[in-house]
């Protein structure tokens, strides 16, 4: 009892989650203003503002719906600490595995999106309505290319468990080659989920103010940017399980080091992408997740399923 | 059929597309912009009124201060217009200084929108590279004439610094710079692909339409419309240097993009022209204090268009009447054709690439009650008697302060 409660709250549950999660946003700030030739913010600063954003005065509009403006910050903050449970770490295992794992983590990882949906359609503000629904838009257009192209890679190892996916990937490293092309879409899919540049159409500064987030302050907002944090944190683990299994079977501590790099190499992918390139608009965005995503995350399902008969 | 939602989105008068306060109304029938309600005049300071109640000389200073980007524009351009009404003949050496200036606020002006126009569509990688790199020339103005933003370099009859041997020098270094820096931003605004995609057809504005509104500047060039005031009616030193106009046959954002980038080349070009034939001679001729009894209108090039000033002498030491016309003026109106069916996440780029400046614009305030729809213009008297109601009931009286006729 003791042992469950320490490793879901304190490691590598939620605590290590949220220091780790604003390292994650620390190493993502300071690459993407060094990218930019600006100094960057000193690594305690993700900390810094969400010490101080629990300090500020909550406000509910008067016209929001208090309960579900309220609650939402939660659920998002719960779902994603909760996927991280199904997800393999240092090991190829992960904390409480069971068959059919790898869907409820994907849908785990919908959640957050959701949450966003309602908080900001509650809070009725026009910029957060527009904000929710292009979130919302936008969610069916990448979440399709990212299922497939996670769930190919499970059809290659032949089952629906995270764990028995990393542990098929570690016995066969160089079978990972063949779903460079799943890797590539999910890193896309990522940057959509996470609602970073080029897909940061929901929260689109100069055009809607923050999205759902603009009538969230104080603590609320707190949790909010927490969530965004560990579901950085949990995607990069998510696809660092699925694409880069290596040197899983090294122990405990080469394996967690390993994790870190990899989860932290990941993130560094995204703050590259997010420096090169400017802000899609959200047709464009679901024409390319349709037109290019989509195609390619079959063309990965269509692979590994000649493979599966050739191997 | 139900018929599709419309609402209005107040895109201002606070927003964070907005440099400035203004409104933005904006219908929407989901992202699609179906119509825009523009309302300027939030920024209103009486800045025409004040210029009346002060000298000659004060109001250069003042005057100077109604932009905070081409603020040697309007110095220059109502400086020009008192000079020509005096009949005074402005020495060589202190035009040329004056176009030295005015080509390196260009430059500035048009980094600082490169900058902007990124910020605009999420690409803020070009705003940091840009206006890392405005730095240089910013450097180079405060070395020039100790400001980085208002110059105090002119005055009537000439300039108020002059130049050395190794100021002009450094100039040219910061030239090669920035050049080589510029070739850079060309190659970018021309190739990255989610710029071009966000950038190409949007906010078109056809030839016709272009001419029909009277849109000025960069924003017309992009339209195909070939005229600059530098060629077309040559003040300062501008009848002395060759350089091209550049224009540009996309109509929309793109197009602007294109042509201020390479406006950029040819300031570069008229800046080592002006130092390469800078004469000898005084920098200014002295002003009497007192004008004769005449007007004149000035046109002048700024960095976002044409800027006039029509300026009425009535004999004394001040000013009858000075109006200003902004360049943002006489492009707003043609924001609201760009905006036409376009979508609510073309709408900060839009209003961007004419690189609006408001606080210029805003000169009168026009009081419409909302009931009747009447709008009413105060007087100055009533206007007067107005502030000093206000400040009465905070316990401030300042119905005892006379105005004196100088300041």
């Amino acid at each position: 009892m003791i042992h469950s409660l320490f490793l879901l709250l304190i490691f590598p549950g939620f605590i290590f989650l949220s220091i780790f999660g604003t390292y994650a946003e620390f190493v993502d700030r300071k690459l993407y203003a060094r990218l930019q030739n600006r100094m960057g913010p000193p690594w305690f600063q993700p900390l810094a503002d969400f010490i101080k954003l629990l300090a500020k005065e909550d406000v509910v509009p008067e016209c929001a719906v208090p309960g579900i403006f309220r609650i939402m910050p939660i659920f998002a903050l719960a779902a994603t600490t909760t996927a991280f449970c199904y997800v393999p770490v240092w090991s190829t295992h992960s904390l409480y595995p069971f068959s059919g794992d790898v869907i409820v983590v994907l849908y785990l990882l919908t959640i957050p999106t959701i949450t966003f949906f309602l908080g900001g359609w509650y809070s009725t503000s026009l910029f957060a309505r527009i904000g929710s629904v292009r979130g919302i838009t936008q969610l069916f257009a990448y979440e399709v290319p990212l299922f497939m192209s996670i769930l190919a890679a499970a059809l290659l190892a032949n089952t629906w468990s995270l764990t028995d996916i990393t542990l098929f990937y570690s016995r066969h490293p160089s079978y990972t080659f063949f779903n460079i092309i799943g890797f590539a879409v999910s890193i896309l899919a990522l940057i959509g989920k996470l609602e970073k540049t080029p897909f940061d159409i929901p929260e689109a500064e100069t055009e809607i103010v923050a999205g759902s987030f603009t009538e969230y302050s104080g603590r609320l907002f707190a949790f909010f940017r927490l969530t965004i944090d560990i579901e950085m944190v949990v995607g990069a683990a998510l696809l660092s399980a699925v694409f880069l299994p290596f040197g899983l079977t090294l122990g405990p501590i080469v394996g967690f080091i390993l994790f870190i790099i990899k989860v932290l190499f990941i993130v560094g992918l995204l703050a590259l992408i997010r420096t090169i390139v400017a802000r899609l608009r959200i047709d464009q965005m679901i024409n390319f997740c349709w037109k290019f995503m989509a195609p390619l995350a079959l063309l990965q399902i269509i692979i590994n399923l000649i493979l599966k008969g050739v191997l | 059929m139900r018929k599709p939602d419309i609402f209005k989105v107040p895109i201002g008068p606070q927003h964070p597309a907005l440099k400035e306060p203004e409104s933005f109304s904006v219908s929407l029938s989901g992202e699609k912009i179906l119509g825009v309600d523009i309302r300027i005049g939030y920024n209103h300071r009486g800045i025409e009124k004040a210029c009346e109640e002060r000298t000659y000389v004060q109001d250069v200073y003042l005057i100077e201060r109604i932009c905070g980007i081409c603020s040697h524009t309007h110095a220059t351009c109502f400086v020009q217009a008192v000079e020509e009404i005096a009949g005074l003949e402005v020495p060589k050496r202190g035009l040329y200084l004056r176009t030295l200036i005015a080509e390196l606020e260009r430059i500035h002006s048009h980094l600082l929108w490169l900058g902007v126009a990124g910020h605009e569509i999420g690409f803020d990688t070009l705003l940091m590279y840009t206006w890392r790199d405005r730095e240089i020339v910013m450097d180079v103005l405060a070395d020039l004439t100790g400001g980085r933003v208002n110059y105090g370099m002119n005055t009537i009859g000439g300039v108020r610094h002059n130049i050395t041997p190794e100021q002009a020098q450094k100039v040219l270094t910061a030239m090669d710079k920035l050049e080589e820096q510029t070739k850079y931003y060309i190659e970018l605004a021309l190739g990255e692909a989610t710029l071009a995609a966000r950038l190409s057809g949007v906010g078109v504005l056809s030839h016709e339409d272009c001419v029909k509104l009277g849109a000025v500047g960069p924003t017309a060039r992009a339209s195909n419309v070939d005229r600059d005031t530098r060629r077309d009616d040559p003040y300062a030193a501008y009848g002395d240097v060759s350089f091209s106009v550049i224009t540009d046959d996309h109509n929309d954002v793109f197009g602007r993009t294109v042509v201020r980038v390479k406006e950029l080349m040819e300031s570069y070009s008229i800046i080592r022209q002006l130092l390469k034939n800078l004469p000898e001679g005084p920098i200014a001729v002295k002003a009497p204090r007192k004008i004769p009894i005449g007007e004149a209108v000035s046109r002048y090039e700024a960095p976002r268009g044409e800027d006039v000033h029509y300026v009425k002498a009535n004999g004394t030491e001040k000013p009858e009447r000075v109006k200003v016309r902004a360049p943002t003026l006489a492009n707003v109106q043609a924001v609201k054709k760009m905006l036409e069916n376009r979508y609510l996440a073309d709408l900060p780029i839009i209003i961007a690439a004419i690189d609006p400046c408001f606080s210029c614009t805003d000169r009168m305030i026009n009081i419409r009650e909302v009931a009747s729809k009447n709008s009413r213009i105060m007087e100055w008297e009533t206007l007067r008697q107005k502030g000093i109601e206000h400040y009465r009931k905070q316990g401030i009286d300042f119905s005892k302060v006379k105005i004196t006729q100088s300041f």
